[in-house]
């Protein structure tokens, strides 16, 4: 007889929630967390798009620590001294099917946690699981210092940089190609300013990401959201493409927050953290088995990200995944199997979601960045140059918008722009 | 880009603003007794807290103190400079309070 039902390892997204499903459906789970209180270990960009975490509890927002709804959206290319930007802003930004919110992890995993404990699942902080127990080849526990703990089935949601993954399942550690080191800084702002900076009411924000400059040409990128009373503003490099870089990421980070086109939206503010995540960008060719002999794998642990250029999402896959992964557990352990097969609905019940269909859908967007370095220089500085002959007036006689255009794009060459187009399309 | 860009951000400075419970009895991540100088240098250019650094006369240095746990130096490893990667002991390490 196991000591519990179900031991779920991290309380980040897909954790708690696993363990709310688990313990919703009777049964006895114990979520160990190495962090002195849930989120103390965890950091996102961050920006969650709510509708997974609606269809576990669909009354959130009367509760949950959330900072902005974004109704605001920028992309810019970013080139020395200039920034091309798409703004948009649409009321459907406000509908609860599309809505999405800009969170802090300290403040956030502690309400999801505590969903869980409320459903009846027991908790247990600053332990943290160092092996896997495995017995006839299968998992059936965890080893947390001196103590064993048995479990008919282990949730691996212990994120991107797990350090169990491998002994449960078939996988190695993710290669320097399949992540991106994160860096970040939580500024601190009145409200009021935050909100008139970004042209916002109160209570509402905006989400930015930059390409180009923002990583001095190298492949990733640059995010801004804003919070409550506080902005996050960081960095996302792809750490094969930096390691030869001739800048560290901490210095392109403090080059970022000095750019002309982005130091006014922080202008005056304090730094109040300064943070480090690594990113899953490999996509779906890059994840791991999802289902082992009594392990199940959800979230960023399984490299559960998608990073579409426009559009970053983690947060959003990881609860999904965490209520797939509790249900399937719960299910197995009901028919008394929760080997490999036992477990098996899970993968199923994730490819008929939009969690696998995401990620397979996108799956040659991180060769498509890599084999397409003129998006983060190239490009960027022909949008600056081509705005540059449209809205820089000084007297001398204008050229015809085809005379000053058709020089920059052969500066790319013909050919090169309809191959990046022509692949771009393809990859998304 | 040059190949000297010049460092004018004080990583020290900005983690000094972060909460820490440094374990000083045990360091969890340690180095090769003689780092490889280009696996070092890989280190130097991703690690978010600037915890690999060469010194004035090109010397590497390391401290394990200001580490924000994200592991891109055990996933680049540097040829072997990363001899041992593990979480900081339970209740040790960095505690985010924005995350």
């Amino acid at each position: 007889m196991a000591d519990f039902d179900a031991i779920v390892v991290g309380s980040g997204c897909a954790g708690p929630v696993a363990a709310y499903e688990l313990a919703k459906a009777g049964r006895s789970v114990l979520v160990v967390e190495r962090g002195n209180v849930c989120g103390a270990k965890n950091v996102s960009g961050g920006r969650l798009y709510t509708h997974s975490l609606r269809a576990v509890f669909p009354d959130f927002a009367q509760s949950a620590p959330l900072e902005r709804r974004i109704v605001r959206e920028r992309i810019s290319m970013l080139a020395s001294a200039a920034a091309t930007t798409l703004d948009v802003s649409d009321e459907l930004m406000r509908d609860q099917r599309y809505e999405s919110y800009s969170v802090l992890r300290a403040r956030f995993d502690p309400w999801l946690a505590g969903q869980a404990e409320q459903a009846g699942a027991e908790f247990v902080n600053g332990i943290a699981v160092e092996s896997l127990l495995k017995q006839d080849g299968r998992v059936s526990g965890v080893r947390a210092g001196e103590d064993e703990i048995t479990a008919d089935v282990v949730l691996l949601c212990d994120g991107v940089n797990s350090l169990l993954v491998p002994q449960a399942v078939d996988a190695g550690r993710p290669t320097p190609d399949q992540v991106a080191v994160g860096i970040k800084h939580v500024i601190g702002l009145p409200e009021k300013v935050i909100s008139d900076r970004s042209l916002c009411a109160d209570g509402e924000g905006m989400a930015w990401l930059f390409v180009g400059d923002a990583t001095q040409g190298r492949i990733g990128g640059g995010f801004l959201y804003t919070n409550r009373d506080t902005i996050s503003i960081g960095l996302v490099a792809t750490v094969s493409d930096l390691v030869d870089a001739d800048t560290p990421i901490y210095q392109l980070l403090d080059d970022f927050k000095r750019h002309p086109s982005v130091a006014p939206m922080i202008a005056g503010g304090t730094v109040l953290e300064h943070s480090g995540h690594l990113v899953a960008e490999g996509g779906y060719d890059a994840m791991p088995p999802l289902v082992g002999d009594g392990v199940l794998l959800a979230g960023e642990s399984a490299l559960m990200c998608v990073n579409a250029g426009y559009t970053v999402r983690g947060m959003d896959f990881a609860i999904a995944a965490g209520q797939q992964a509790g249900r399937s557990a719960a299910a197995a352990l009901e028919a008394g199997d929760t080997s490999a097969t036992g477990l098996a609905g899970y993968r199923t019940a994730l490819e008929d979601s939009f969690v696998l269909k995401d990620l397979k859908l996108l799956r040659r967007v991180p060769r498509f960045m890599e084999n397409t370095p003129r998006i983060f220089g190239t490009y960027p500085a022909l949008a600056r140059d081509a705005m540059r002959s449209l809205f820089l007036v000084d007297g001398t006689p204008m050229n015809p918008v085809r005379r000053s255009m058709l020089p920059l794009a052969r500066r790319v060459g013909y050919l090169n722009l309809a191959r990046d187009l022509s692949r771009g399309v393809k990859a998304l | 880009m040059s190949g000297s860009d010049p460092i004018t951000v004080n990583v020290e400075e900005y983690l000094g603003l972060n909460k820490y419970e440094v374990d000083e009895d045990h360091a969890h991540i340690t180095l090769a007794d003689h780092p490889d100088p280009a696996g070092f240098g890989q280190l130097v250019q991703v690690c978010p807290a600037a915890l690999y650094t060469l010194s004035a006369t090109g010397e590497p240095t390391f401290d394990y103190a200001g580490c924000l746990e994200c592991g891109t130096c055990r996933i680049v490893a540097g040829g072997g400079v990363v001899a041992t990667w593990a979480y900081p002991r339970p209740t040790m390490g960095v505690e985010y309070r924005y995350g």
